[in-house]
Parts: C-alpha cells; structure tokens; sequence
C-alpha cells in the first residue's frame, strides 16, 4: 500500500519531490566541487609559473587571438542561457521549448569547438605547441613552452569536459521531445544544466587568465 | 506519463520556484557586458590593478552564473556551504602555493 502511494517519478527512498530533488542538487553539487579541485590544480600551476615567468607569459599570450577567443566566451555564454531556459522548460512542463533550448545549447556548444579546432590548428602551423617542433620568437622561449603547456592542458580538458557534454546532450533530445521531464522531476535535466553552466564558468576565468595577459604593452 | 497516478500529499511543496524570463535575459546581457569590459580593460595600462579588475570581473560574472543559472539563490543553504568548502580548499592549495615559492630568497639559503 506505502509503495503505491509512490508515483513512478518519485524513488522508493525518498519521502517527498522536494527531497528527491535536494538529493539530486547535492549529489550533483559534490561532484562539481571535485571539478573545482581538478581544474583548480592547473590554475594553482598556472599562477606559480606566471609569477615566475611573467615575461614569457606576457609574450606567448599576445600570439593567441582575441577576437576569437571573446567571440568563444559570448557563444559560451550563450550556451549556457539556452541551457537555463531547457530547464526552466521542464520546470513548466514545456516539452518543446526544452527540446529547441537543447538543440540551441548543442549548436553553440559545437561552434565553440570548431572555434577551438581552428585555434589549435593555427598553433600548429605556428610550431607553438610543445615539444620537438616548438618554436617561439619572442623572449624567453623555454619558460614560453611552459605558457603553451597550460594553454594545451586548460583549454584542452576544458574542451574534454564540452566534448563529454556535447555527447550527453544529445542523448537527451529524445526524452526531451518525449517529455521525460516534468515540474515534479527534471533533476537529471537540472543536473546536466549544472553540469553545463560549471563548464561555462571554468571559461569565464581561462579567457581573461590567457587570452588578456598585459594587453595594454 | 504520470498524470493518473495519485500525487503524494505534499506534492504542492515540489512544485519548483519559477525564474521570470526577464531574469534569465538580464544576466546574459550583464556576463556578456562583463565580457566586453574585461577585453577593454585589458588594453588600458592599470600597473598591477590590471589583474585585480580581470579577476574582479570574472568572480562577478562567474557569481552571476551560480546564483541565477544554476538556481543556487533558489537552493536551500547546504549548496552555498558544500560550494564555499570547495572554494576554500582551492584557496588553501594557492595561498600555501604562493606562499612557499613567494618567500624561498628571503631565508638567503643558497641553491633555495
């Protein structure tokens, strides 16, 4: 009888919507606070060598394009509003609007990659990529290598994280149009958003931290 | 799906809190002014504020997100801590980072 009082969106262990929903926030919360450590080893890395290197760094900085790479941060961003607006349409129950706002976040998130490809190509023809074949002209190339490590590691686990997104997001299309989520369980769609915004916020501190070093020279 | 099934008593509670549209717009017209102002800032030659206004900006933008994007103005008190104890062992890690590299000469140790 206790079990059938329990509608199919709401798990055996949990007393109430609200508290599954809790549940679903934490866990998700939890998991992302790890990411903030994991990202956080190559920021602690980042500012170590930038504070010793501040020359080489300033130097390397100024060879990354950044018209491209404000142009990546507003599609970021713009990714991450359709993704809000996906959740606020399970929030309301609006299958379809969910759907586009899904659609909308997958294309901007895949204009961004392709930007990042073509950054990353551009890099290569420039021998600005670490090892063998790296060449930099300007002053203190060894420490300039290092500037270039971290710009490979960041933005490239950064994009590692968009790939992996970019893959889920896809596999939420159908149950998106389905209406799999609804106003009383849209968590895994709550989740991902979570999931998505986290990856625009790692952005948010990369594009200034290596794209905007001591411009003004 | 679920709509013939008997709700639980307290499923009013459930129902989410629902942002207005106009806010979800505000905000990305504010990151996307924070976007430009951080570009802007960065061709104008502040000595050391120059990292202190790119880093003030991006927490700004960054807070924006985490409040209004991922609801956690909307979240019971228990997200704000679980966040704020992450942020602070990422403190921990570059202060005590810093801090070692930042006074090896002053001890006049050869070698460091």
């Amino acid at each position: 009888m206790a079990h059938d009082a329990h509608a199919s969106d709401l798990a055996h262990h949990f007393d109430s919507y609200e508290q599954q929903k809790e549940s679903a926030t934490l866990g998700m919360w939890t998991f992302l606070v790890t990411e903030i450590l994991f990202f956080g080893g190559l920021f602690a890395a980042y500012s170590l060598y930038r504070s010793l290197y501040p020359e080489a760094f300033r130097a390397a900085s100024h060879t990354l394009d950044i018209r491209l790479g404000a142009f990546n941060t507003a599609v970021l961003i713009g990714s991450s509003l359709t993704m809000a607006l996906a959740v606020r349409g399970g929030q309301t129950g609006k299958p379809k609007f969910t759907f586009a706002m899904l659609l909308g976040t997958l294309a901007l998130g895949s204009t961004f990659l392709a930007v990042k490809a073509f950054e990353y190509a551009d890099k290569f023809t420039h021998h600005h990529v670490p090892g063998p074949s790296f060449h930099f002209e300007g002053p203190d190339a060894p420490h300039a290598q290092l500037f270039f490590s971290l710009y490979f590691l960041m933005t490239g686990l950064h994009a590692l994280h968009m790939i992996i997104g970019i893959a889920i997001l896809i596999g939420m299309l159908r149950p998106a149009l389905r209406g799999a989520w609804t106003p009383r369980n849209h968590n895994f769609l709550e989740g991902f958003g979570l999931y998505w915004h986290f990856v625009d916020l790692v952005w948010i501190f990369l594009f200034p931290l290596l794209y905007l070093i001591g411009r003004h020279h | 799906m679920a709509q013939h099934e008997t709700a639980p008593a307290h499923d009013s509670a459930a129902a989410p809190h629902v942002m207005p549209l106009s806010t979800y717009f505000l905000v990305f017209a504010a990151l996307l002014v924070g976007t430009a102002a951080t570009v802007a800032v960065a061709y104008v030659d502040l000595g050391w504020a120059n990292n202190a206004v790119a880093l003030a900006i991006a927490i700004t933008k960054a807070t924006l997100v985490i409040l209004f994007f991922m609801h956690v103005k909307e979240n019971t008190r228990l997200i704000p801590a679980v966040i704020f104890s992450g942020l602070f062992m990422l403190l921990l890690l570059l202060v005590n980072l810093l801090a070692d590299y930042g006074t090896r000469g002053w001890l006049g140790v050869e070698g460091r």
